[in-house]
């Protein structure tokens, strides 16, 4: 195995799309050291990308927040602006392991990895953001649900990186938030994650919502439906209930070591609901 | 020399005060050497292969392909550990688990290990061994293995303790009943009764540090072995036996400890790289990953528990009955009987009868882990009675105190008690404001009782005292969580010198007599016992040299507050003579001072405790938080009341994460889904509470100090206290360990306990 | 395999070493430089035994790759005394027996350092979320809790 550390976005993609075998990209390690443990895994080299340029900076732009790909979870929660603007999707990523887990993890590994049950993913849907991804023909900016495919697999092409996560700016009145349920309190796998986001008219009724799911099946649910139950509301009972059960049906989980169908199936409505509320109160909705 | 065990009251100068540990600083600063932070020049990297199967025939093992790797010096398979145990079946299951000989039994079963001058030469010569296996059905349920169609994981086992001797073999390796009484006469005159089935999952120790060992066979026949045990002596026996050696060149040196929980009693790859030493002629280290610890070392068993018990309205219990079936991994052991002796220890019952079967599946050898066996019985009968009292309609508390044991009981499981802590720690509980706190919504409030028995067994100990008056004590119990400190403080007591002119050091096997195990709670017992035996045998020594320098006769010289005094009218003029004086006259007086001791430490004292635990529930998600946990717990006499609480703090955890969340997962296809930290989740720290503890002193008649042993009986209580706390939070009666979020909805939807 | 020649600051020694590409920084630090303070415990970032202190930040080192310590700073237990003077988290973690077995406390006070480092003044709750990463099986956590409390109360000079 080969270890390189090229320090521009040109020579990172340059390694991984001439790479002869496997070629993994390296950002905080947590999943691939975690993988390079077991007897079966095999690579020719990676790429460890948080020497390029930028990869480690948080910007604040015209248009929202860019985040660089190295940009470590712990560094999320540090920067004001960002926890201001995307409250729901810091705490997402906070979320992620344990302090020493935090300081290395990044939100694009988190999403590259691609499990279902990854927990910044679904508050990133939520939030609408995008990535731009870097690659031998040049860069391209897709949707965030657009990467993960299937539990491990990406639509990532050989040759390409994601080179930053793109956050919009918050429109008025609006708050993220995201939940998940484990059954520790930290150091564990989300059993279910829900990602809420919802922007308010001035009387406090939802116009626009976005609701996400994780690990209620193969890759985050872009729960439209639901999303579709609480527009038009004031977010009073009758449609958090409305929210529960679409998100439920909108479920598809299965029974393994961390949880039953059933199980996933009901608390993903119980999530839902209680993300749905504080994302509602920091929109300012009373 | 004879010693006298027999507890004196008095008024003690350093047992009971909390001086700091003398090896707090190695562990402080990362200097204190454990298991895998030892190596031997030119050492080889061991790595064992696993059976990936649940249950398997080894049709055929072919290692030359592995054999040829650059790098590699050795491969063993169980034709290089031949079968040495004369007819010892026990023996002979501990050489198959440490190598399966003709059947992989368990996914993670070893089946062949590699020796090789780096890990990665290692890891590539194990892909390389070929193994062609001939996969059988296989059986993990405890339930389902007891069945007469059940898959067999030995045809050669008929069931033991039936008659008459059973026709067809079966996985229920043997019976065993403890009791008393009339109980069908009992239930007649019961006015209530509660029957119920309970279930509990399979837990590990979860010991922080894996397994690991550094082996040597050298060319002269001689043998040395670093290793993290429990149990140095032991393991050298059992290595010995096991490789052909004599035991006095096989010398086995005990490394610190990084937790064992009883998991690190029993040996598991030791053996092996002992086999890929004497093989490859260089030193082999062995050191097991996370996933080996899960698969194939100690988890506890699995266990399905039926229980019977009717009291009259007066509170009075006239019978109880327990059947318990408990998961043995695939050779037989003594979990069920273990658990069938502790069931209803806490109780003064007229009639009471509990039956254990073994049951073998195809899960990894249950080992010990604190208490063993005891806390799934206490799980079952403790919320029984609880369950029982709230039909009375009596308090809890008040229902236990009626039916506690007391001295002159007759026990469960047999003997009759001498004074015990069960009736003043119900009566703690009772008065604890704990007990009367107000609870939120959602909340709710459980408290349950547990037994152990704590053993005490072989020691010896050698007491040196040097030229300056310092005193060596070399104790041969591992030290597993502070006993250096309370040895310390007991030969400090003893001698009449102050804590820091003790320095206590576990000898290895070379250098010290037979020692037992730091098991059943025994290190501190025990040992204190060798240790005050043997500074006796020192003072005796001392009372000679000081009577030599006065030169009048040693009847006339006594020994009080550390100093040699001359007895007598005559002596007035005769200054005491310290520890100091003596010692360092010591080489004119006849040589060096010691004391030794060896003894079979007996009348380890039963140990008794009762936990409360409130706990609040979230009805929606099922999840569980513990925001408060009380331990109440006899120590007989507490030597360092810190690291007596940290026993009692330490155990309450380990339960409280068997209770709520920790359980081995198997797939339908028998192979462990969980063998790691993640996924098997141990508490962690923003899970948990402080853990109030409060130690009661009632003393072992049969220890000079009143010691019991205080390990392991906290992990007892938890799982019930936890239990009963979620029911009375919930309103439906849990009967499933863990209770798991899932399992709480569950019951909640289902109004049964599932 | 290549091996990586890396050069980094270790417990303010200035430091080089070559590593294989795929070896651990904690593999580097026990097999190659001899420090064996940092234990490993489960090798995939789930007890943190094997904290270490990089670049200001706590860090499992079974997870970071020995070549990405090129350029870093880096401290281990070793390091946390000064000469033959303990920290205060080491004095406490000793007075309030905050360790049974002590395979954890390593961990534990590298963890406990960066916490105090940048939050002198946790409440138990931060405390406890901080060290949720280092698994010990022995102590039920109380007293660690305690002492790394004392230890902050001290260290910004309040009597304990
Ligand atoms: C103890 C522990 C606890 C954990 N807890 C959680 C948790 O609570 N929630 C959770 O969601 N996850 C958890 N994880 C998983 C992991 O920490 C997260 O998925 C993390 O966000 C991964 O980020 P990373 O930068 O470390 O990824 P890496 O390990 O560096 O990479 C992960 C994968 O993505 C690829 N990759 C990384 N960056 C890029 C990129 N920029 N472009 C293309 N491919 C890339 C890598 O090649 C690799 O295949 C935990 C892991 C551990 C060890
Ligand atoms: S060894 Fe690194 S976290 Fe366990
Ligand atoms: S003291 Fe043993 S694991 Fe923490």
């Amino acid at each position: 195995m080969r270890y390189e550390r090229p320090e521009t976005i040109g020579d990172a993609t340059a390694l991984l799309a001439s790479a002869k075998g496997r070629a993994f990209v390296l950002a905080g390690g947590t999943d691939l050291l975690v993988r390079m443990k077991s007897d079966a895994f095999e690579a020719d080299m990676v790429v460890d990308i948080k020497a390029v340029a930028g990869m480690s900076d948080i910007s604040e732009t015209a248009d929202g927040f860019e985040i660089g790909a190295a940009v470590p979870c712990a560094a999320l929660g540090e920067h004001a602006g960002l926890v201001a603007a995307w409250p729901g999707v810091v705490e997402a990523a906070n979320l992620i392991g344990s302090t020493q887990i935090q300081g290395r993890c990044t939100m694009s590994g988190n999403l590259c990895n691609a499990s279902p049950a990854a927990d910044s993913v679904p508050a990133l849907v939520a939030a609408g953001a995008r990535v731009r991804i870097a690659g031998p023909d040049g860069t391209r900016i897709v949707p965030v649900e657009d990467v993960p495919q299937a539990p491990g697999k990406t639509t990532l092409k050989k040759g390409e990186f994601i080179a930053a996560i793109l956050l919009p700016k918050p429109a008025q009145r609006s708050g993220d938030a995201y939940l998940r349920f484990t059954p520790r309190t930290e150091m564990d796998i989300a059993v279910v994650g829900v990602g809420v986001q919802l922007a308010l008219d001035a009387k406090g009724v939802v116009e626009t919502a976005r609701v996400a799911l994780g690990a209620v099946g193969p890759k985050v649910v872009l729960a439209e439906q639901a999303a579709d139950t609480i527009i038009g509301t004031a977010l009073d009972d009758a449609a958090l209930e409305a929210l529960a059960e679409a998100c439920s049906a909108a479920s598809n989980p299965i029974d393994d070591k961390r949880g039953t169908a059933a199980f996933r199936k009901h608390v993903a409505g119980v999530l839902a609901r209680r993300a749905a509320k504080i994302a509602y109160e920091r929109a300012g909705g009373k | 020399m004879s010693f006298d065990a027999e507890f004196r009251n008095q008024q003690f100068k350093s047992v009971g005060s909390r001086p700091l540990r003398p090896d707090g600083i190695d562990k402080v600063t990362g200097r204190a050497r454990y298991g895998a932070d030892f190596n031997m020049p030119g050492q080889l990297v061991g790595r064992v292969l696993r059976s990936p199967h649940a249950h398997a025939r080894i049709v055929r093992i072919d290692t030359s392909r592995a054999e040829a790797v650059k790098g590699v010096k050795a491969v063993v398979t169980a034709a290089d550990l031949p079968d040495l145990t004369n007819g010892d079946a026990e023996l002979l299951h501990i050489l198959d688990n440490c190598m399966a000989r003709t059947k992989a039994l368990y996914d993670g079963h070893a089946v062949a290990a590699v020796a090789a001058i780096d890990a990665k030469a290692a890891r590539e010569a194990l892909k390389l061994i070929e193994i062609e296996y001939e996969v059988l059905p296989h059986v993990v349920d405890v339930d389902a293995a007891a069945q007469s169609d059940a898959p067999l994981i030995d045809e050669t086992l008929f069931t033991g303790g039936v008659e008459p001797k059973p026709a067809k073999p079966s996985n229920v390796a043997n019976r065993s009943e403890f009791g008393h009484g009339d109980v069908d006469a009992g239930f007649a005159q019961a006015d209530v009764i509660v029957e119920r089935s309970f279930r509990t999952e399979q837990a590990h120790q979860g010991y922080i540090e894996p397994h690991a060992c550094v082996a040597s066979c050298n060319p002269d026949g001689t043998a040395d072995m670093w290793v993290c045990t429990q149990g140095h002596f032991v393991y050298r026996q059992i290595c010995a036996d096991l490789l052909g050696l004599e035991v006095s060149k096989l010398r086995v040196t005990s490394s610190e400890i990084g937790g064992g929980f009883g998991g690190k009693t029993h040996v598991w790859a030791e053996p092996v790289a002992l086999a890929l030493s004497r093989k490859a002629g260089r030193p082999v280290k062995l050191v097991m990953s996370r996933d080996e610890v899960f698969r194939a070392s100690g988890p506890t068993s699995a266990t399905s528990i039926d229980v019977k018990i009717g009291a009259r309205k007066d509170g009075t219990i006239t019978a109880a009955v327990a059947h318990l079936r408990y998961t043995n991994g695939p050779y037989p052991g003594m979990w069920a009987e273990l658990g069938a002796m502790t069931s209803f220890a806490c109780y003064d019952l007229e009639n009471v009868k509990t039956v254990g079967y073994e049951v073998l599946v195809n899960r990894p050898k249950v080992a010990a882990y604190r208490a063993p066996s005891a806390p799934m019985a206490a799980f079952a009968v403790e919320s029984a009675i609880d369950e029982l009292a709230g039909k009375i309609g009596m308090d809890p508390v008040a229902f236990r105190i009626r039916n506690a044991a007391k001295e002159g009981t007759k026990s469960s499981y047999g003997p009759v008690y001498g004074p015990i802590g069960i009736g003043p720690t119900l009566e703690a509980a009772q008065s604890h404001p704990h007990m009367s706190a107000p609870l939120g919504p959602n909340q709710g409030r459980g408290m349950a009782c547990g037994f152990w028995f704590n053993f005490g067994g072989q020691t010896c100990t050698d007491l040196n005292v040097n030229a300056d008056g310092t005193v060596t004590l070399a104790v041969g119990t591992v030290d597993v969580g502070g006993s250096r400190a309370s040895l310390s403080l007991i030969a400090a007591e003893e001698l009449g010198i102050a804590y820091d002119d003790v320095k206590a050091v576990v000898a290895d096997t070379a250098t010290l007599g037979y020692n037992d195990m730091t098991d059943g709670s025994r290190g501190t017992f025990s040992s204190s016992m060798a240790t005050i035996s043997a500074a006796r045998n020192a003072i005796d020594v001392m009372r000679h040299r000081a009577a030599l320098t006065w030169d009048i006769p040693v009847e006339d010289v006594v020994w009080e507050d550390g100093h040699a005094k001359a007895r007598g009218e005559n002596y007035g003029n005769l200054a005491p003579l310290s520890v100091k004086d003596i010692a360092a006259e010591s080489g004119k007086t006849g040589g060096p001072i010691a004391g030794h001791s060896e003894l079979v430490a007996d009348g380890a004292g039963v140990s008794f405790a009762t936990h409360i635990c409130d706990v609040e529930v979230d009805p929606e998600t099922g999840a569980t938080r513990i925001i408060r946990y009380t331990v109440i717990q006899d120590a007989g006499k507490a030597v360092h009341p810190s690291y007596v609480e940290g026993q009692y703090q330490g155990g309450a955890a380990q339960g409280i994460g068997w209770a709520l969340n920790e359980e081995y997962i198997y797939g339908e296809d028998g192979r462990l889904q969980n063998p790691g930290f993640l996924d098997y989740r141990i508490p962690v720290c923003s899970d948990l509470p402080m853990i109030d503890t409060q130690i009661l002193e009632i003393p072992n008649p049969n220890h000079p100090y009143g010691v019991r042993g205080v390990g392991e009986t906290s992990i007892v209580p938890p799982l019930a206290a936890i239990g009963n706390a979620i029911s009375n939070a919930v309103g439906v009666r849990m009967s499933h360990i863990p209770m798991s979020p899932p399992r709480i909805r569950a019951a909640l939807d289902g109004g049964a306990g599932s | 395999m290549a091996s990586v020649s890396v050069s980094t600051t270790l417990n303010t020694d200035e430091v080089e070493f070559l590593c294989q590409a795929d070896e651990t920084l904690l593999d580097v630090l026990r097999n190659r430089l001899g420090l064996m303070g940092a234990k490993e415990g489960c090798g995939t970032g789930d007890c943190g035994a094997c904290s270490v202190i990089m670049d200001g930040r706590v860090v499992c080192s079974c997870l970071v790759l020995g070549a990405e310590a090129q350029g870093k700073t880096i401290e281990t237990i070793e390091g946390m005394a000064q000469g033959s003077e303990l920290h205060p988290l080491q004095k406490k973690f000793i007075e309030h027996a905050a360790l049974q077995c002590g395979v954890c406390t390593p961990g534990f006070l590298m963890a406990a350092k960066a916490l105090l480092d940048a939050n002198p003044s946790p409440t138990e709750e931060e405390i406890r979320f901080w060290l949720a990463g280092n698994l010990c099986r022995c102590t039920g956590y109380d007293k660690i809790v305690r002492a790394v409390a004392d230890a902050a109360a001290e260290m910004r000079g309040e009597a304990s």
